[in-house]
Parts: structure tokens; sequence; C-alpha cells
């Protein structure tokens, strides 16, 4: 099934227009890694999809047009994790993780047995059971993190968008991650995460989409995304690409612009 | 736009905080009047010194009086007041008058009265009055200044008749709450409480302990339940806080079936022969209190 | 669950200390009264003579409107900070307090309260939001705590100018000696009238405020990932924008500005709770109606028969926390 499609978006933030016109949909069991240089519009995809900036064209998530969409139904079908890493007050970790569970609770209604399940669940993928207790904020930048993606995860929502989840994680919670959205893949969820690290996300998505201003580039497997031309076209580099256990290894090598003025003299 | 300055009904108000800082050493620093040329142009900046002028001046020999003096609110000689040019209190306006004499009271702004005298005018300031006393004093004093001395001399005895014949009156010992606006009172030391004395009644604010101006809480208004309750409801076209302790269901409670006079702020701002009128309309008033309870 | 224990020991405990508070305002006052008469008076009858009077017509409207007020100031505050995500907010910094004293003085000078009672609940509520409206425009989306303080004091000094204005304009020549009592708020000598003019304003205000407790846990997560957790956002703004400019508005209307209360209230409160947002806001309501109450208790006995403004005692505590809080979170406002 459809988790998302998104047809025909534009979006202009402050008279400039930031998304043109891109369309793609994600299924189940897709982990789709959403590329792109700086500027290219992926935060602003991400956020055009929730709903949180105004946006043309059609939105529609498993299958219902979202603008018949109220915010809670649409929070059980999309979690969202912003590329701010804000938590506001000094709370405990456990009380940010349970959070999650806010679109699935009545006025006001505490948790009950399975909303704690989802919570202690969310808390052992991203090994924070020890840190249950501790004061968020005074925790190190990558623990923040893991903290926020549990409270993401207690969301138990079929679809997860990730704005630079792996930001700031050292390189083995940047795979942990990788590992868990791909298992989140796995039992049939969508994932979209929006990524830097190339390599990364050729070894673990299952689908890639390289987004320059505001427009889609390409949209596939890793491999066909991921090609010299497109490196030096798109990103401005020139890259090596190659083959390492088993997946793809993209190497960016020097600014195209500088290979091309050194090639000139 | 007319500027006008609050006329303090309640006489003390300031004059406590006043007296305390300015008055002690300056009145009687004033230049010494100058005898056998009594002044031919003289200016009134305030509106007690107005009226003491206004009361004992010759012909042509006031020019100008306080905006304030022809305020019925807080003058008693508002309709004379017409008689002569307004000022507002303005070293300037006060400037191009030349006068050779400057009257201003203790409340006129310090800058204004510094300045006129540095342009050589001569000022003479007069402290509020806070006795019948005093008043005697500011009566005398302002008829050497003017050079009005008998006239002076016969106010006063009229003033000290007119008191001597109240006192003589047997006291009635009734009590009697002061209660202005903003919940003030008059207590001992003030000119107020003297009224009330030479009217033959009990100030509650003494039986408390009260010095000069203070709040009297309405709780402690209610459990003294004084006989007669003396109010200062001005006649202000335009409503004010201040005017809230009348509206309280309490005070409403406490006055239903009770006397209540009035006495217009006018009488008291001022120390003047005229303030006797306020202990007049307060000994009557106690008068037929007692025939009604 | 030793944290929800913990947390409703702390409320049992600031409802007994608002409960003492308010029987001990009940027996302080400049007239010395025996506990057991002013008690047998405030339940007496209605010919029980000057005490019952004192105690039903005086005593208990002051008690009550500490109550109200304390509970508004310290709700608002919690409110205010929660939505902000800033624990400099509060009601009067915010120019709430300084726009609804506006809103009260045009309708008090005017006389249009007097014509029209709801006139001055309803005049200090539109001035309120007004405040609230402006500083979160100004501040926008996004913003940041210096921002939100700059337009609070801008929109605060406008609205004390124009209040000096309005009362000096007045030809009722104590109205501009009332410019005080707009700027630092009493309790003294208000009545029943009081209470029930500002009363179903407070209510209504605490409802709106009280439900949005849970949004602004989320909020926590920032703006973003709130909505993406199903929170409204303009649903939540609105409800905290009005139910603080109502409920604040109408505790202005009848006291004044009392300033600091809704920013030491919550801020003292917010390690006592988890710092959980909706936990927060009963905590800070009974912890702002204790402070209030003690204020005004403090007030008649320093200066008794001087009507010392309530305003000055909350300052003279408030301010300095201010200026140590913004010493401890100066990193964070630039």
């Amino acid at each position: 099934m459809t988790l998302l499609t998104a047809n025909g978006l534009h979006v202009s933030l402050g008279g400039r227009p930031v998304l043109n016109d891109p369309s793609f949909h994600v299924g189940e069991g897709e982990f789709v890694g959403l590329i792109g240089p700086n500027g290219a519009g992926k935060s602003t995809l991400l956020r055009a999809v929730l709903g949180l900036i105004e946006a043309c064209g059609d939105i529609a998530i498993s299958g219902q047009d979202a603008t018949s969409m109220s915010a809670r139904e649409r929070a059980r079908r999309i979690a969202y994790l912003p590329q701010e890493r804000e938590i506001g007050w000094p709370v405990s970790v456990e009380m940010v993780v349970s959070l999650g569970r806010a679109p699935h609770r009545p006025a006001f209604a505490g948790l009950d047995a399975a909303d704690r399940v989802r919570i202690e669940e969310a808390m052992r993928r991203m090994e924070l059971q020890e840190f249950r207790h501790r004061v968020s904020t005074e925790l190190s930048g990558g623990e923040k993190a893991r903290v926020l993606i549990a409270r993401a995860l207690a969301q138990d929502a079929p679809l997860l968008l990730a704005d630079e989840p792996t930001a700031g994680l050292d390189p083995s919670h940047q795979i942990s991650l990788m590992r868990l959205f791909a298992e989140l893949a796995g039992e049939g969820r969508g994932v979209v995460a929006s990524l830097h690290d190339l390599s990364l996300a050729a070894r673990w998505c299952t689908r890639l989409i390289l987004l320059d201003k505001g427009a889609i580039v390409a949209d596939g497997p890793p491999a066909d995304v991921l090609t010299r031309e497109r490196m030096r076209s798109v990103y401005g580099v020139e890259a090596y690409l190659g083959e390492a256990e088993g997946g793809l290894l993209v190497v960016p090598l020097d600014t195209a612009a500088a290979t091309a003025v050194s090639e000139g003299e | 736009m007319k500027r006008v300055r609050p006329p303090f009904p309640m006489p003390n108000v300031c004059a406590v905080v006043t007296m305390a800082m300015l008055c002690a050493g300056l009145v009687g620093i004033a230049v010494p009047s100058q005898a056998g040329s009594p002044p031919r142009r003289v200016v009134s900046m305030n509106v007690c010194t107005d009226q003491l002028a206004m009361l004992l001046a010759g012909g042509g020999q006031l020019y100008s009086v306080s905006a304030l003096a022809g305020d019925t609110e807080s003058s008693v000689l508002a309709d004379e007041a017409g008689r002569y040019v307004i000022n507002h209190g303005l070293a300037e306006e006060v400037f191009l008058m030349s006068p050779d004499l400057v009257i201003a009271g203790t409340y006129t702004t310090r800058t204004t009265v510094d300045l006129l005298r540095r342009l050589g005018f001569r000022v003479e300031e007069f402290a509020p009055a806070n006795s019948f006393a005093d008043i005697g004093e500011h009566i005398t004093r302002m008829g050497e200044l003017l050079g009005r001395q008998e006239k002076a001399a016969a106010l006063i005895a009229q003033m000290e008749a007119r008191l001597a014949a109240l006192r003589a009156q047997p006291a009635s010992g009734k009590t009697v709450a002061l209660y202005y606006a903003n919940s003030y009172t008059s207590g001992a030391g003030t000119l107020v409480d003297e009224t009330v004395k030479a009217a033959g009644l009990v100030n509650i604010a003494d039986t408390l302990g009260m010095q000069g101006t203070s709040q009297l809480p309405l709780e402690m208004l209610v459990l003294e339940n004084p006989d007669l309750v003396v109010t200062s409801h001005g006649e202000y076209a335009r409503p004010a806080l201040a005017e809230e302790g009348y509206v309280h269901p309490a005070f409403k409670a406490l006055i239903a079936g009770r006397k209540v006079v009035d006495v217009p702020a006018r009488y008291t701002i001022c120390g003047a022969p005229f303030t006797l009128e306020a202990a007049r309309i307060m000994h009557d008033a106690a008068a037929s209190a007692g025939e009604n309870r | 669950m030793s944290e929800i224990a913990r947390y409703r020991l702390l409320l049992a405990l600031l409802a007994a200390a608002t409960l003492a508070l308010f029987v001990l305002s009940l027996t302080v006052g400049p007239a010395a009264i025996a506990f057991a008469d002013s008690m047998a008076a405030l339940f007496g009858g209605e010919d029980a003579g000057p005490l019952a009077l004192i105690m039903q017509e005086i005593r208990l409207p002051r008690a009550i409107l500490g109550l109200m007020v304390g509970a508004t100031l310290g709700l608002s505050g919690a409110v205010l900070q929660g939505y902000l995500r800033n624990p400099l907010a509060e009601p009067a910094l915010l120019g709430v307090s300084a726009t609804a004293s506006l809103g009260a003085v045009i309708a008090i000078y005017t006389g249009f309260a007097a014509v029209f009672p709801l006139g001055l609940p309803l005049a200090a509520l539109a001035g309120g939001a007004i405040a609230v409206v402006v500083v979160q425009a100004m501040a926008g989306a996004r913003g940041g705590a210096l921002t939100i303080i700059l337009a609070g004091v801008a929109v605060s000094s406008f609205a004390a100018a124009m209040t000096s204005l309005a009362l000096n304009l007045s030809p009722n020549p104590f109205a501009a000696l009332e410019i005080m009592f707009w700027m630092l708020g009493s309790l003294a000598d208000r009545s029943m009238t009081h209470v029930w003019l500002a009363a179903p304003f407070m209510v209504v205000g605490w409802a709106m405020l009280a439900s949005i407790g849970r949004s602004l846990d989320t909020l926590t997560l920032g703006r973003d990932a709130a909505a993406s957790m199903g929170v409204d956002l303009r649903r939540v703004q609105s409800l905290a924008v009005f139910g603080t400019a109502a409920s604040v508005g109408a505790a202005t209307a009848v006291a004044g500005a009392i300033g600091f209360v809704g920013l030491v209230v919550p801020h003292l409160l917010r390690p006592l709770v988890g710092a959980r947002p909706s936990r927060l806001l009963p905590a800070s309501a009974l912890g702002g109606a204790c402070v209030l109450l003690a204020a005004d208790i403090l007030v008649r006995l320093i200066a008794p028969g001087r009507d010392l403004k309530l305003g000055v005692l909350t300052a003279i505590v408030g301010a300095p926390f201010f200026l140590w809080l913004v010493y401890r979170t100066r990193r964070n406002l630039l």
C-alpha cells in the first residue's frame, strides 16, 4: 500500500519558489533517502508533506487526501523528527519519549498499558533504558538525538519522516540508526530520511530521491541515482564511486569548479 | 488647554511632606517688607495666597491670581477671582506681568520660585496653615506685605470672635469620622482636626492616635462606628478610583440611617476665616444627628 | 509511580498552604479582632454588627481576590512560559498587565464602566489580548527570548505612557494620583462587587488555560514537532492568548497590575514537577495564590494603614530574581 503520495508540490518562501513541482510516493517497506545539496528543499519538502507550511499540490496519506485530515489523524499516520533537536524544559528522558503517545490518547486520559509497551519498546530500541530518569537537556547531542528518535518511534506511525537524523551522531550510532530504519522498513513501515552522508544513504536505503533546486532530479535505487555525472551537476563535486563490502561507496574528492579551473589552466 | 493642578482636597496631603522638606528655613529668609511703600502690582501663584490676598488687597493692588482661584471646587472666592488676570504658575508668564511682589505657596514648584528670585523679583512664600493660630499669623503677615495692616487686624478680630462664639457652645462630645476620597482622614496636628474640635466634636482619627493626614482603613471606620461621617465628595464630572470608598458595600451599610455630611473641600484646602464655615457645617450636622438617633 | 505520588503530594501541600494563608488573610487587618470572633462574624447573620460587616464585606472579598488574582498570575505565567518555551515570559513582562491596565483606565475614567459594568473587564481583556498578539507577532513563529522581551518592554512602556496620559487628561484631579494603583496594584478595600465582576472572566480564562496543558507538554519539543504530533497550534495560541487576556485582564481591572508573581512562581515550582509544563499549571496556580495572599498579608503587617502597594512588595522580591534569571540564561538570549 502507498503510505504517502505527493503530486506537484509548490512552495514559495518569501516570494522565492523553494519547491518546484516534485512528485513522489512512498510505499510500505521502503526506506527512502532524501538527498541533495544545501538549499535543495529537502526540509521544506518534509515540512510541506506534514502541512507545517503552506503548499500547493496534492498530498495523500495512506490513500486519503491530507487536507481532509485533522492534525491528530495525520499524527497517527506520520511521525516526524525535525532537524532542530529542541527540548525546551529539563524533563526526564522517559517523559520526552512518552510524548510520542500524545496523538493516541484521548483528551484527558493518562497512559494505558499499550502506551507503556510502545514507550518501553522505543526506549529499548534506542538503548535508553539506563537513561530513563536522566534529565534530557543535560545529555550530549548524540544522546539527545537518540531520545528524540525514540519519541518518534513511540508515536508508532506507519510512516516516519526524519530530517537529518544522523547529524551529530558518532559512526556507531549513525549505523545503528540506519539499521533501525531499515528494520522498520522491514517490518512494513515507510521511512523517509534526509541525509548528507551519501555512502550511508547508498548502503542502507532501498531508494534514493535526489532533490536539486526544489525539483526531483532522480528517484530510484541508490546505484541508479548516484552517478559521477550527477555528483558533478547537482553537488558540484568530483567524486569517487566505488564498491566496498557489498555496498556503494561515495567519496567526494574536490569541488567540480576547482577541478574545472585547474583543468583550464 | 486649562492646566489644573490637583487642589489636594485634604489641606495637608502634601503639606506634611512639603513642610518637612522645604518649609523649615524658607519662609523665614524672605526679603523683609519695605515699610512705607506698599507694592502696587502683586501676583499671587497659589490658591491659598490668592484668597488671602483677595480678602486683604486694596483697589488695583492685586494684579493676578492663579487659575485655581477661579475653580469653585477649590476656591471660596471663585467669583471674585474673575476680576483678576489669571496665571498658571509659570515663571515666564509672571515675568511678563512685571510685578513688584510675587506671593507663592510652599507648594509652588521650587524651580519656578528660584528662577523668579534669580530674575530679581521679590518672592514671598506662605506655608500651609495647620491651625487657627497659623491663619492669624498668615493674615497678619499678608497685611504687612500689602501694607493693609488695619484690614488684617479687623479680619482677625472678626475670625476670633466667631471662633470664640463657636467654642463657647457646650461640646456635644459626638464622634466624627472624616472620610475623604481615597479613604484619607485628618488626624492630630491638622487644621481640619482643629476645626472638628472647634465644632465641639471628637475626631476618631485622634482617638486612634493618627497624626497628620493618613489613610483610614475602611474596617477601622466600620469598627469605630462614629456618630457623624464627614465626606468631601468632589463634584467632579469625571469618575476616579478615589471615590471607590464611597460605593463600597461596607461603607453604604455603615452610613445607612446615619448622618453623613459633605464639607466642601474649598473650606478646608486653605486656612482662612472661611474655614470656620466648615466647623459650622459639622456642628449643625452633629446637632441634627442627635435628633435622628 | 513515585513521580505521580510526589506530584500529588506537592499539590496537596500547596493547597493546604493556600487554605492556611487564606484564613490568615481573613484575620489580618487594622481592626484587631480575635480569631474566634472573626470566624463567628464571618459566618454570622446579616445583623451581626460591625464585625460581620468587616469580615463579610471587607476582608472576605480581599482574601478571595488575593486567591483569584494570585492563581491567575501563577497559571498565566506558567502557560506563557510553556507556550513561548521561555522561562522569562510573564504577563507583566509581556505587557499584558500594562495594556490591561490601559483598557481598564479607559473604561473607568471615561465613565464607560459606570454605564456598562461589564465594560471594565471587557476593556481590560481587549487590552491584554492586544499585548499578547503584538508580542507574538513581533517575535514571529520562532521568536527568540530577546525579541519577546524587547517587544514586551516596548508594549509595556507604551501602555504605561498611555495610561499616564489618560489619567493626566482626566478632569478629575484625583485621577493623576491614581497612576500608582494601575502600575503597582493593590487589594485594599475591594468589595464583593469586584469579586463578582472579575470572577466569571477569570474562571473562563482559567478553563481555557488549563485545557492546553497537554499541548504545552508536546510543545517542549518545538512547534514543528508539536504540530507533527497532532497539536493544533492555532487553537493552542488562541486559547493561550485569550485565556491569559481574560484572566489577567479581569485581575488587573480589579487589582491593578501586579508584576513578577507569574515569573517567580512557575520558576520555583518547575523543578518540583519534573519540569513538565502540564503539571506546572495547577501547581503554579496554587503557588501564585499562596504568594499573592502572603504578599497581601505582609503589606498589611509591614505598613498598616498606609496602603503599601502590593506590586511594590512583589517587585522587591521579583525584580532581583528576574535579574538573576537573566544572568543565568544570558548565554541563550543572544
